[in-house]
This record gives structure tokens, C-alpha cells and sequence, in this order.
């Protein structure tokens, strides 16, 4: 199988949906002639024109207000929020318009709109540049919230989101735009909703998702030389999250370490957490251990920046102190 | 309006510094010895000086996240400058904040911001600070031209307005917000109509005259002082460099680029300075050569200087 970017898979999603349906349209800073802060909208202004790639000024409220305006009227938008640290300053819109309004009208409408946005740290950007802020959003009922790890996933999962009539926050990772994977020809749909065992293990599993699989790929495959069998989940989705495919694992694992790149205090992990206490405490044989971020703004050294998220290393010591 | 010896000399070396510093950190980039990114204010020199020329220390700014320049003004130091951008323990934030987060409350420099338009929420909050306190201070606040799409601008300029409050807001416009030009996104072309909804008095100002800037936001600093209340200057000047190390600058043209160039500040001022018998080409040479020697220091430092320790990491959250 041919094999291409994270970024370059975005793109493909995108441009696939866009000459799939006339409806769908983005919207957002800089993502015309400059094709995006990372690049993922490289092409689609000279291909679709300036009425289905619109930059707009630098004004994030508006952005999701007015693109929710589009999605009640018939319209299928897709914006982006340049960073996720952003996001704080369109949150009313995300949570008070997008997220409540088909429930308050009694479910007689639909919201189609996909807000594309890209988070983590990894590039000493500092504190406005580098967060996680995940955990915010899937405490929002009504909108649902997509992760993708890999080109396949990501490219699968985005074209399904914007199919999909309700709204979604769909975070990319900057670490991830340059890695490479396998993605065929054909076209193909990612569900939402529905996780993915990456690498199947017996003696513990891990719950990840984004940027941290990565790293808990990397401690599993340490960790087997050393005798020791690692399951990785890579959860795809966290809001819905499907918590039973994590169970599963469980049950046959009976120990689980959480691996996050958010901040630990209601952090993501403490919801998978607590989901896999609720439904399959009797088959933990240890207490659920978290790998996550440090409760800090991200500092800009490359030094504290390291420290402040998970690292292969951390993750493998933490299993083998689990497994003694 | 007469021109010190001294003052020129002042003016003159603070903008070869922010150029100088800029282009440093363009190579350090490009070496990799610099990480992450840097927004560079190499060609708006003269908005930074030629306002904070006029304040006082004790007076305020607020910056952006392009605000090397207006740190470098506000009396900063270039060694801790340069390495909080390399993230060194030595750092004017300890190396926490880098350059998107360059702050010295210590010279009323409020603070650098990642976030765009960040600012102004601060400044117009020293604004009201200063008037309670019955202080005799003023704020300037700093921000680009795209700030002024985002709301916080219109609800910041509509308190200042309501409340008199001495804050002198000051809008570099050099254009672009990133790829996209003030043509392109903002409803009026002239910006300075934007303060007429709040009836805040505004004008323009060629930002690349660092004299013109000087006189144009010394007038609404005395106007700020006397408790008349805000003012908005659209300062007009130009980013040399793309937005960020990766940019190509597809979206403007190397003619545009010629243009600006040619109207450097810089070059401009150290022209009339010469034509006024003010400063000699050997003096003006020598600044240069001085300024040369300092951010070479500064580089030096701040590559030598250590990185924060991991404890660093959970300090400085809380009291
Ligand atoms: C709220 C917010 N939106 C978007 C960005 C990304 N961004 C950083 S700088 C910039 C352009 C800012 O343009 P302007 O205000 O004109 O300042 P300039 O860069 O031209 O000095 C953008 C869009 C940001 N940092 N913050
Ligand atoms: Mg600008």
C-alpha cells in the first residue's frame, strides 16, 4: 500500500468531501492561498475558488457562530481553529450554540459543521501554542470529539465527520502532521465512535490516543523484548467513547496504565478511569495507573517542555514498577 | 521639532538593536539553535522606539506576539531577552516563557502575548488600574492590524471610551494578518474609522518616521496624562520577514516587498540625522558597530547560559 502523510491525508479527506458534496465548505484564518498554519488545506483554494475556502479575519467567536449559522441552513462547514489554545475564545459559541441547539429545539434540527483544530505540545511554542485541551470539550454533551493518531485513521475519521449531521471538534496534533503511514487508493470511512486495538498484548493494556500512541507503540515494543506484553487501545474517538472495547481488553489483561498528553487533573484520563472502575473494577488486578501531562502552563524550554508530557521512557518504567 | 544629539543617538541605536537582534535570531533559527518560533519585527523598528521614546518608566505597554521590538524598547535587556527565546534558566521569564511571552513587569513592560488581540484586555485593565489609583501613568497598548477583527478589541475600546481611561491604543499596521490582507478582511480599509463608533479620537502615522511616531503618540500621551481618556493611532509600516521561518510569502509581492524596503526606518532616519548635521557617517557607523557587539554578547550568553532545572517545572504556579 502507498504510503503519506498525516497532513497529506487530511488534505485528501477534505478534497475528497468537498467534490463529493457542493454543501461542504471551509472556513477559516489563513487557509486560502496559504493553505492552513500546517499546510493540511494546501491546494483546495485554487482548486474550489474563494466561495468554498474563505479566510476570514481573526475573529474565532464568529468563525463558529457564523459557521453554525451555515450548518442550520443547509450548509455542511468545516472550520478551523488554527490552535486548539484558541478555542477558549469561541467556547461560547462551541458550547452554548453548537453543542445545545438541536437539543433545546427539540431535535428538530441538525448541526453538520466539523471544527477542525490541532493541539499538543512538541514544538517549544510555549504556553498559547502547546496545550491539550480535550478534556474541556468532552464535557460538553451534544458535540462529539475525534483524535486520530494515524494517516489512516485521520483521513478515515475526517471524512466520516463531515458526513456526519452532528457537530464535531476534530483535533489533529502538530507532532503528527509529518509522520507517515499507510493509506490506500480506495475510498474508505473510519466510524466514529469506535476504537482501535493497535497492537494486541496479555499482560497489561493501554489506553491512548493522538500523539501518545505513538509513544506507548514505542514502550510496547521495549517492554516485549523485555518479556512483557503490552495491548495499546487507541481510543480514535473520546467523545463518544467506546468504553467497551477497552473492557474487553481488561478482562483479559486485568491491569490498565492510561496514557494522555493533557494535563492529569480532570484530564481524559480520569473519565477513562473512572468508565473502566464503573464497568469491569472485578477484573483489575492493580490499581488503574496514568501516564499524562504535568498540572503546568507548558513552559517554552525545550528542557521543561519534555518533562511536562509523557515520554517512552516513563511509560515503559511505569508498566515494569506495575508488573513486579 | 529639534532633535538632541543625544536623543538621536538613542533613537538611532535602540532600532539598529531590534533589527540587528531580529536578524540574529532569523540565523539562529535557521541554525537550529533557536526552536520553535519567532515573529520577527524587523521593519516596524520605528513604531516601538518612536513611542516608547516618549513614556516614561514607569509608564506601561503591552505587546504581542511580535513584540521583541517593543521589549527591546521598553528599556529590556538584550542578554535576558535572547535567552528566554532559547529558553535559558537566564531568561527574563526564566526561560518559561520564550518569545511569544517576553515580559519584564519590572520596566512596565506587561507583557508579550501568544494569543492574538491578548493584550488588550491588560492594557485597558492598567488603564482603569492607573485611575483608580489616581496615578499619573498611561498605558500603551500594542496590537496588529488583524487584532482589531477580534471582539475583545471593540469591548476594550468601548470601556477606555466610557471611562476615560489613559490608555493610548496603538495599531501596527504593516498589512497582513499572517497570509491574509487588511484588504481582504477588515469591512473598512482605514482602520483609525474603526475608534469613531466609540468616539475615541484617531489618526494615522507613517510608522517607518520614527519622528512622526514620536510626535504623533507624544500628543496622546500628554492627552492620556491630563485624564481626557484613550486615543487609537493606525501606525503604518511592514513586516520585513514572512510571518513565521516556514512562510514563502506567496500571498504579497516582491515589488510590494522592494517598496517597503526602500522606506526603511532605519535607513530613513540615519539619511535625515546625517542631512541635519546631527550624526556623522562615523558616528552613525559606530553605533552600528556597537550594537553589533551587544547581541553578539547577548547570543553568547545565551547560548552559555544553562537550561532550567526539572524542578523548574511545577514552580511559579502558586504563591
Ligand atoms: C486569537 C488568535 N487567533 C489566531 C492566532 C494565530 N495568529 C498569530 S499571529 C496572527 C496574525 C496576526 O496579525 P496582526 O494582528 O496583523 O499582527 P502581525 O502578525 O501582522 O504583526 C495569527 C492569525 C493567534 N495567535 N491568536
Ligand atoms: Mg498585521
Amino acid at each position: 500500500m502507498r504510503t503519506i502523510t498525516y497532513r497529506q491525508a487530511l488534505n485528501e479527506a477534505l478534497d475528497e468531501e468537498m467534490a463529493r458534496d457542493s454543501r461542504v465548505f471551509l472556513f477559516g484564518e489563513d487557509i486560502a492561498i496559504y493553505g492552513g498554519a500546517y499546510g493540511v488545506t494546501a491546494g483546495l483554494w485554487q482548486k474550489y475558488g474563494e466561495e468554498r475556502v474563505i479566510d476570514t479575519p481573526i475573529s474565532e467567536n464568529a468563525i463558529v457562530g457564523t459557521a453554525l449559522g451555515a450548518a442550520l441552513t443547509g450548509l455542511r462547514p468545516v472550520a478551523e481553529i488554527m490552535y486548539i489554545d484558541f478555542i477558549g475564545l469561541c467556547m461560547d459559541q462551541l458550547n452554548n450554540q453548537v453543542a445545545k441547539i438541536r437539543y433545546m429545539f427539540g431535535g428538530k434540527c441538525t448541526v453538520p459543521l466539523v471544527i477542525r483544530t490541532e493541539g499538543g505540545a512538541g514544538r517549544t511554542l510555549g504556553a498559547h501554542h502547546s496545550q491539550s485541551l480535550e478534556a474541556w470539550l468532552i464535557h460538553i454533551p451534544g458535540i462529539k470529539v475525534v483524535m486520530p493518531a494515524t494517516p489512516y485513521d485521520a483521513k478515515g475519521l475526517l471524512k466520516s465527520s463531515i458526513r456526519d449531521d452532528n457537530p464535531i471538534v476534530f483535533i489533529e496534533h502538530k507532532m503528527l502532521y509529518n509522520t507517515k503511514g499507510e493509506v490506500p487508493e480506495e475510498e474508505y470511512l473510519v466510524p466514529i465512535g469506535v476504537a482501535d486495538i493497535k497492537r494486541e498484548g496479555k499482560d497489561i493494556t493501554i489506553v491512548t490516543y493522538s500523539r501518545m500512541l505513538l509513544f506507548s507503540l514505542q514502550a510496547a515494543e521495549i517492554l516485549e523484548k523485555e518479556g512483557i506484553s503490552v495491548e495499546v487501545i487507541d481510543l480514535r474517538t473520546l467523545l463518544p467513547m467506546d468504553i467497551e472495547t477497552v473492557v474487553k481488553s481488561v478482562k483479559k489483561t486485568n491491569k490498565v496504565v492510561i496514557v494522555e498528553e493533557d494535563c492529569k487533573t480532570g484530564g481524559v484520563g480520569a473519565e477513562i478511569g473512572m468508565q473502566i472502575v464503573e464497568n469491569a473494577f472485578d477484573y483489575l488486578d492493580s490499581p488503574i495507573v496514568r501516564v499524562a501531562g504535568a498540572d503546568v502552563p507548558m513552559p517554552k524550554s525545550p528542557v521543561l517542555e519534555k518533562l511536562a508530557i509523557p515520554d517512552v521512557d516513563r511509560i515503559c518504567s511505569v508498566i515494569r514498577n506495575m508488573l513486579k | 521639532m529639534e532633535i538632541s544629539k543625544e536623543l538621536a543617538i538613542k533613537l538611532l541605536k535602540q532600532m539598529m538593536e531590534i533589527r540587528q537582534f531580529e536578524d540574529m535570531i532569523m540565523e539562529l533559527l535557521a541554525k537550529n539553535i533557536a526552536e520553535g518560533g519567532s515573529h520577527l519585527y524587523a521593519g516596524m523598528e520605528a513604531v516601538a522606539v518612536g513611542a516608547i521614546s516618549v513614556i516614561r518608566p514607569d509608564d506601561y505597554i503591552t505587546s504581542t506576539h511580535r513584540g521583541h521590538g517593543h521589549a527591546i524598547a521598553k528599556d529590556g535587556d538584550l542578554k535576558a531577552l535572547m535567552a528566554e527565546i532559547l529558553g535559558k534558566k537566564t531568561g527574563v521569564c526564566k526561560g518559561k516563557g520564550g518569545s511569544l511571552h517576553l515580559a519584564d513587569l519590572s520596566k512596565g513592560n506587561l507583557g508579550a502575548n501568544g494569543i492574538v488581540g491578548g493584550g488588550l484586555g491588560i492594557a485597558t485593565g492598567a488603564g482603569l488600574s492607573i485611575k483608580l489609583q489616581k496615578q499619573n501613568k498611561v498605558v500603551l497598548c500594542f496590537f496588529g492590524d488583524g487584532a482589531t477583527n477580534n471582539g475583545i478589541f471593540f469591548e476594550c475600546l468601548n470601556m477606555a471610551s466610557l471611562w476615560k481611561l489613559p490608555v493610548v491604543y496603538i495599531c501596527e499596521n504593516n498589512k497582513y494578518a499572517m497570509s491574509v490582507s487588511v484588504e481582504r478582511s477588515h469591512a473598512v480599509k482605514d482602520i483609525t474609522k474603526k475608534a469613531i463608533a466609540f468616539d475615541i479620537p484617531a489618526e494615522n502615522v507613517d510608522g517607518q518616521d520614527v519622528i512622526a511616531v514620536r510626535e504623533v503618540v507624544g500628543k496622546w500621551v500628554n492627552y492620556a496624562r491630563e485624564g481626557k481618556g484613550p486615543s487609537f493611532i493606525v501606525a503604518n509600516t511592514y513586516r520585513y520577514y514572512g510571518h513565521s521561518r516556514s512562510d514563502p510569502r506567496v500571498y504579497r509581492t516582491r515589488e510590494e516587498e522592494k517598496f517597503w524596503k526602500e522606506r526603511d526606518p532605519i535607513i530613513l532616519f540615519a539619511n535625515r540625522m546625517k542631512q541635519e548635521g546631527i550624526l556623522s557617517q562615523e558616528e552613525i557607523d559606530s553605533i552600528e558597530e556597537e550594537v553589533r557587539k551587544e547581541v553578539e554578547e547577548a547570543v553568547d550568553f545565551a547560548i552559555k547560559s544553562p537550561y532550567p532545572e526539572p524542578e523548574e517545572l511545577y514552580t511559579d504556579l502558586y504563591i
